[in-house]
């Protein structure tokens, strides 16, 4: 879950990274595991293939812009991507973030952070500790209405919990 | 101190009298639209899984689009899916491959000024041209929106962007929003409201004022939004819409904005946005000599009745250059139908061009009219990300639709003033 610490390594991009990288079209009538395994080919043919779980993506500014395909993010969470580290997300992108569980988490010193760096990332307070070079980094803070979205999971099983309580 | 437009309009569905940028609040839906990709057959199970219904089926819209017609089963399945999912849940304003969502919307009178509206579809801001505030969401976002009827908000930044002066022969809608791609860049908005105004602004028929507000969304805005005027009002009564109150929503006058862009539509030229970003825009002529290898018109962006009046102007008597291929993808059928009624389909289809279904089509690399490896192409749609349209090494300019037939004429990018200039010369 998104919420708790992560650890694993750096996958990190650029300034603008799509959502047609994230979540390639011609692949947006696949099932979710073979959408996901052409995850942002575009720009790098061997980040599907790379990524374990755990591991964090790293990007620059406007991370997600285009397409309001929640798929972006979900590609993500398939390949085991917890967690988006970036100096500013596309609004659509960091709503559908949220929403599918994966922390998206602003980060002004996120150029600090080279390719491969073993991050540990706690979410909910916001920072990230990073093993390689022993930097530490804070994050804006999510806001407190969001929180509780990204320590259920995603609005799915927050919306869950929440219906299961009116219904008692 | 007053309140904008879009404040207005969110502190209404919010049920407050007044809201502030940066506030967070819960707004009612007036309406969701959603289409066959990021629609029912996402939101479906989402809400078997909650064991919920649809909070008020009148009030959602439903598009087939992006899989019309179906190319193979998949697609096939997908629209199938949609059309029993729509039946099951009871919504009877559905639009079955009559036209993109972001066009069908406001030609079929789902549109008026005041809306509080979300789309599953990040061009959702088109909707903005008709003084609605509607943005994009995602697809489980909106599954929340069909199960509760009501979404969090953060009260965006508003963005000011004046166009003064008048624009000239050959220079549209297009130029204009690619121009403000580069001054702006695609994360200059940073999530706030753009609200356009001007006299260049209050010139603009609806279908033009609906290329800006769509790519607003390029902006990196939540959303866009113009104040309804006599135009406005003049649409709504030809679409049969019956809106009393539509002029009454406006901006106060002392209402301010955060930020104030100035733009001089007298000085403009016509545009061309260079591989792989709207913001890489530059004069046509700065292009001019690029071989192209198909031109695009199509999208909800650059389809519509005026962008095919726009095509037909320069191609009329003309022919498409060997070598070169111009595909029409018109916005809606009621747009063909019109086009067809009018002389324009044959205009273009006497040019060489060759008409494909009303539908998303190539622009998001769904239907027919894909590019190859290394091929070049210059498109009328909204976006030229890497791979969007197909291969990925594939090389896409955006421009208008008399710069792309223009450049379906020359076979290659061209200034279409030029051409513009030869026709009114013969
Ligand atoms: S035409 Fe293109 S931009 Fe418009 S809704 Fe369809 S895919 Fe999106």
């Amino acid at each position: 879950m998104s919420a708790r610490s992560n650890f694993g390594r750096a996958f990190v991009y650029g300034d603008d990274i799509t959502t047609d990288a994230l979540a390639p079209g011609a692949y947006m009538k696949k099932p979710v595991e073979e959408m996901a395994s052409h995850c942002l080919e575009a720009i790098d043919p061997n980040f599907a293939k790379a990524v374990r779980a755990g591991d964090v993506v790293v990007g620059g500014e406007n991370f997600g812009m285009g397409s309001s395909r929640e798929q972006a993010a979900i590609a993500l969470r398939q390949l085991g991507v917890n967690a988006v580290v970036a100096k500013s997300f596309a609004g659509l992108f960091f709503r559908n973030a949220v929403n599918v569980g994966l922390a998206p988490l602003v980060c002004a010193e996120a150029d600090r952070i080279r390719p491969g760096d073993e991050l540990s990332v706690e979410p909910v307070v916001g920072r990230i500790e990073n093993l390689t070079t022993g930097e530490i980094y804070t994050c804006e803070p999510i806001p407190p209405h969001l929180l509780d979205m990204i320590r259920d999971g995603g609005l799915l099983p927050h919306l869950e919990k929440k219906l299961r309580k009116t219904a008692r | 101190m007053g309140l904008t437009l879009t404040q207005k309009i969110i502190a209404r569905a919010a049920g407050v009298t007044s809201v502030a940028p940066g506030e967070i609040v819960t707004c009612r839906v007036d309406l969701a639209m959603m289409h066959d990709s990021g629609g029912p057959r996402r939101v479906g199970p989402m809400l078997e899984r909650l064991g919920a219904k649809v909070w008020d089926p009148s009030k959602v819209v439903v598009i087939a689009d992006h899989y019309v017609p179906a190319i193979d089963a998949d697609s096939a399945a997908i629209l199938d899916l949609t059309r029993k999912w729509v039946k099951a849940a009871g919504i009877t304003r559905f639009h079955d491959m009559q036209g993109i969502c972001h066009v069908v919307l406001p030609e079929r009178g789902h549109l008026r000024p005041g809306l509080f509206a979300v789309g599953g579809d990040s061009h959702s801001p088109t909707a903005g041209a008709f003084g609605c505030f509607m943005f994009g969401v995602g697809a489980t976002e909106m599954a929340g929106v069909l199960v509760t009827g009501a979404i969090w908000l953060r009260v965006p930044q508003e963005h000011s962007v004046r166009w003064d002066g008048r624009l000239t022969t050959g220079v549209v809608a297009k130029d204009m929003v690619l121009a403000m791609c580069r001054t702006i860049s695609l994360n200059g908005i940073k999530y706030g409201v753009v609200e356009y105004a001007g006299e260049a602004i209050a010139a603009l028929s609806m279908s033009e004022r609906m290329v800006l507000t769509n790519m607003t969304a390029e902006l990196g805005a939540q959303t866009g939004i113009i104040a309804p005027d006599r135009t406005t009002v003049a649409y709504l009564a030809e679409v049969g819409v019956d809106a009393p109150d539509a002029i009454t929503w406006q901006s106060d006058a002392d209402s301010t904005p955060f930020k104030r862009w100035a733009f001089d539509a007298t000085s403009l030229e016509p545009q061309i946005a260079a591989p792989h970003s709207p913001a890489n825009s530059a004069p046509a002529r700065e292009h001019r000599g690029t071989a192209i290898d198909q031109c695009y018109i199509g999208a909800c962006t650059g389809a519509k009745l005026s962008d095919l009046h726009m095509a037909a102007e320069i191609l009329k008597g003309r022919k498409v250059a060997p070598g070169t291929r111009l595909l029409v993808a018109p916005a809606s059928t009621r747009i063909t139908a019109i086009a067809a009624a009018d002389g324009t389909l044959a205009t273009l289809a006497e040019a060489g061009a060759i008409l494909l279904p009303s539908g998303c089509g190539a622009c998001a690399g769904l239907g027919a009219g894909l590019l190859a490896e290394n091929e070049v192409c210059l498109s009328s749609t909204a976006r030229n990300f890497k791979g969007r349209m197909g291969a990925a090494s594939a090389l896409v300019y955006l421009g208008s639709p008399y710069s792309v037939a223009a450049a379906a004429v020359a076979g290659h990018i061209v200034d279409p003033r030029e051409l513009l200039a030869e026709q009114a010369a013969a």
